[in-house]
């Protein structure tokens, strides 16, 4: 008994990990459905940079011979934030922008195009093949009850903790900040808000610098976690973090954060009692699941179909 | 409008600190460790030349001008040639193409027939798909799941119950729609963008079933030895199997050449794609292609004159995987080898953007959008690496500047003039 039960407690904890990171790459998705009504397919391949970007500054700053992990993992994290919030400014500008008021089907294209101009365009730069990173963060707890191990690494730990901490810090910025209070009155009415003297293509441009961000803070952490990191990558972290999105009711933060949270732990345990290769199919299979039998997702809104 | 500085200026900064930050910059494994390099010399110069070229864009707002002069010109209406006005005129030039296609294999080298052989794939993927995307629609993102069931219908029925092409290739068909059926009904109560997803991840499943289920799809090895097509039985192998008729050059008292079975696979091609487009020709001009098109113009107004918009978008649906279960059936016995390789994101990717381009609805616009697509990049093979990178802009471009593609649909209509 106490075996299985330590085997389960260790797949919650490895799938609450992994789920934490998809919750960071939803935000994205939900804050920019909230506010536009669009599907941002491009979202996952700036996760995907996000990873390549802090992969370079730990790898750069590792050269130039510092040894103040902390710091080089800190500047990692910020410089690659920046930079990847600068690539969702950008694609903002670029692929959305100008498509935004014409047709749905329209938006869509051109967010796939994108999307698969950011993975090629990455796979030329850093070519196609995985590259690997030495693990920086080693080491953990571990308790053994009756023989049987339960481990806590301390990466995990701090993948909680930054991811904790970033929910904390947009939760307060969205709640408290004068730009927050912005953005929530462009989710619910972008006429009004235009007129009440709000620039409303700023507050988009911000939402997307922010998912971006969020996407690049994942990407730090799961760059880490796993240690490798190619062009493709972005696809199904992408394909997932909709996923969590969805299940948790696109458009609602903390719906963003269960779905991930959720989604985490279902594909942790497929991959622990089921089998490795069928994690994402399940992962798909929910999506299409819950589409079909609560399409709001757990904490959405019902959305009503305007003439 | 007054040129400006400061935004141009800035523009021109993030362009050059986003290409140097991943570009100009590479990650180099150097035993167990990572390096990092500077790139070349010529990356920074090329990264210097496209900061100033978005700096003079911007600068001039070259842009919203260029946008401002494609309205204008989209305004004013794309005439069809002179020689294409009238139908008698249109039909004796479908013919005389038809014509030069046949005769094509006469003049063409063995690799240029192959190529064409490859380009009819497509063009018959494309306009499958257009049923799909361009008239109703629907954004259908896990295309190539069907067209790796109808690869895989045939390649399993042979394997296991020694089905022929021909048997096979309505099967293939029939089994595609099938699936495009299952998966249609549930999902096409979905708004557009979640369709688009359940699409892709449809795609992705069947990619994984197959490449796991390693006791019947052989895993990623993949199926090999499919045969080809034969002749009413006539085989183009040099000697004929025990159970078959015979083999092509010996019926016919000729020399035996490889070239025949390439030839024969290239006007198979050709006929299973002429077939397509007149099906979908006539589907275009039936009640149910109108329906198809008011229903991509407006759902709602569908609905109040009596329209059941799922029926509608499921026939599309299943008929556009139909003609994908057509084209894999074919794809799977000219190759004679498949895995699940073939049928990853990036194929249903290269179908769409032949749509996007050719011009949603249309039919001609999608044929020559995948010559264009698939023959441009063997012409230049220096440019084949920059293929999918390009296929990406060209979806950005056109969405923001020609939504409705090069060769839009156009149906005989009245325009009631105004004032």
């Amino acid at each position: 008994m106490t075996e299985s039960l330590l085997y389960f407690t260790q797949q919650v904890i490895n799938g609450l990990t992994v789920g934490s990171t998809y919750a960071l790459i939803a935000i994205g998705y939900t804050m920019v459905y909230g506010i536009i009504g669009m599907i941002n397919f491009a979202h996952g391949e700036v996760y995907m940079i996000g990873t390549y970007l802090s992969f370079i500054v730990i790898a750069g700053l590792t050269m130039l011979g510092l040894e103040n992990l902390p710091f080089i993992l800190l500047t990692a994290l910020i410089v690659s934030m920046m930079v990847a919030g600068a690539y969702g400014f950008t694609i903002e500008r670029v692929a959305y922008r100008p498509v935004r008021g014409s047709k749905r089907l329209i938006a869509l294209i051109s967010a796939i195009g994108m999307s698969i101009f950011l993975q090629n365009y990455m796979r030329l730069a850093q070519g196609p093949r995985d590259i690997a990173m030495p693990g920086q963060i080693q080491g953990g707890w571990s308790w053994t009850l009756d023989g049987n191990l339960l481990n806590l690494s301390y990466m995990q730990v701090i993948i909680f903790v930054v991811t904790v901490i970033s929910m904390w810090s947009l939760h307060l910025f969205i709640s408290r900040s004068r730009m927050g209070r912005a953005c929530r009155a462009c989710a619910q009415d972008q006429g009004m808000t235009n007129l009440l003297g709000i620039d409303t293509n700023q507050i988009i441009a911000v939402t997307f610098v922010i998912g971006a961000a969020l996407a690049a803070v994942a990407g730090f952490l799961l760059g880490l976690y796993y240690g490798v990191v190619n062009p493709m990558i972005g696809f199904i972290a992408g394909l997932k973090a909709f996923t969590a999105a969805v299940l948790g009711g696109i458009g609602s933060l903390p719906g963003a954060m269960l779905g991930g949270l959720i989604l985490g732990v279902t594909e942790s345990m497929t991959a622990a009692y089921f089998s490795t290769e069928y994690k994402d199919v399940v992962a798909f299979s929910l999506l299409v699941l819950i589409l079909l039998f609560k399409p709001t997702g757990i904490l959405g809104k019902p959305e009503v179909e305007k003439i | 409008m007054q040129p400006s500085f400061m935004p141009a200026a800035i523009a021109a900064g993030v362009t050059f600190i986003l290409g140097a930050s991943v570009m100009g910059i590479r990650l180099q494994p150097a035993g167990i460790s990572l390096e990092v390099t500077s790139a070349p010399t010529h990356v920074y110069l090329g990264l210097i030349a496209a900061s100033l070229f978005v700096f003079i864009l911007q600068y001039f707002r070259l842009t919203e001008r260029f946008s401002r002069l494609l309205k204008s010109s989209q305004e004013s209406k794309v005439e069809l040639p002179a020689f294409l006005r009238t139908q008698q005129q249109q039909r004796l030039w479908t013919m005389l193409a038809i014509g030069a296609l046949l005769l094509f294999p006469v003049i063409g080298s063995r690799g240029w027939i192959d190529l064409a052989t490859l380009t009819l794939i497509y063009v018959m993927l494309g306009l499958g798909l257009n049923i799909v995307v361009g008239l109703a629609g629907l954004l259908d993102l896990g295309y190539v799941g069907f067209y790796a069931v109808g690869a895989y219908a045939y390649a399993l029925l042979n394997t296991y119950f020694g089905f022929g092409f021909w048997e096979a290739l309505p099967i293939a068909g029939a089994l595609a729609a099938l699936f495009g059926f299952l998966l249609g009904f549930p999902v096409l109560r979905l708004r557009g963008d979640y369709l688009a997803i359940v699409t892709l991840g449809f795609g992705e499943i069947i990619r994984i079933l197959l490449n796991n289920w390693t006791e019947i799809t052989g895993g990623p090895n993949g199926i090999s030895q499919i045969p080809k097509p034969t002749l009413f039985g006539l085989e183009f192998n040099r000697r004929a199997a025990e159970d078959a008729l015979g083999t092509f050059h010996e019926f016919f008292g000729i020399k035996y050449s490889p070239e025949y079975k390439v030839i024969f696979l290239y006007l198979l091609a050709l006929i299973l794609v002429l077939i397509t487009v007149y099906v979908i020709r006539r589907l275009i001009r039936m009640p149910i292609g109108r329906a198809w098109e008011a229903l991509r113009e407006d759902e709602i107004a569908c609905r109040s004159l009596g329209l059941n918009p799922t029926m509608i978008k499921l026939s599309a649906f299943t008929l556009g995987a139909s003609f994908a279960g057509f084209a894999g059936a074919f794809f799977a016995a000219r190759q004679g080898f498949i895995n699940p390789e073939s049928f990853t994101f990036i194929e249903s990717a290269i179908i769409l953007a032949i749509v996007v381009l050719g011009g949603m609805g249309s039919q001609l616009g999608v044929i020559l959008a995948a010559v264009a697509m698939t023959i441009l990049p063997e012409l230049a093979r220096e440019f084949n690496e920059y293929r999918m990178l390009l296929f990406g802009l060209i979806m950005v471009l056109m969405m923001i500047w020609r939504p409705q593609g090069l060769l839009p649909m156009k149906r005989p209509h009245m325009e009631l003039k105004r004032g």
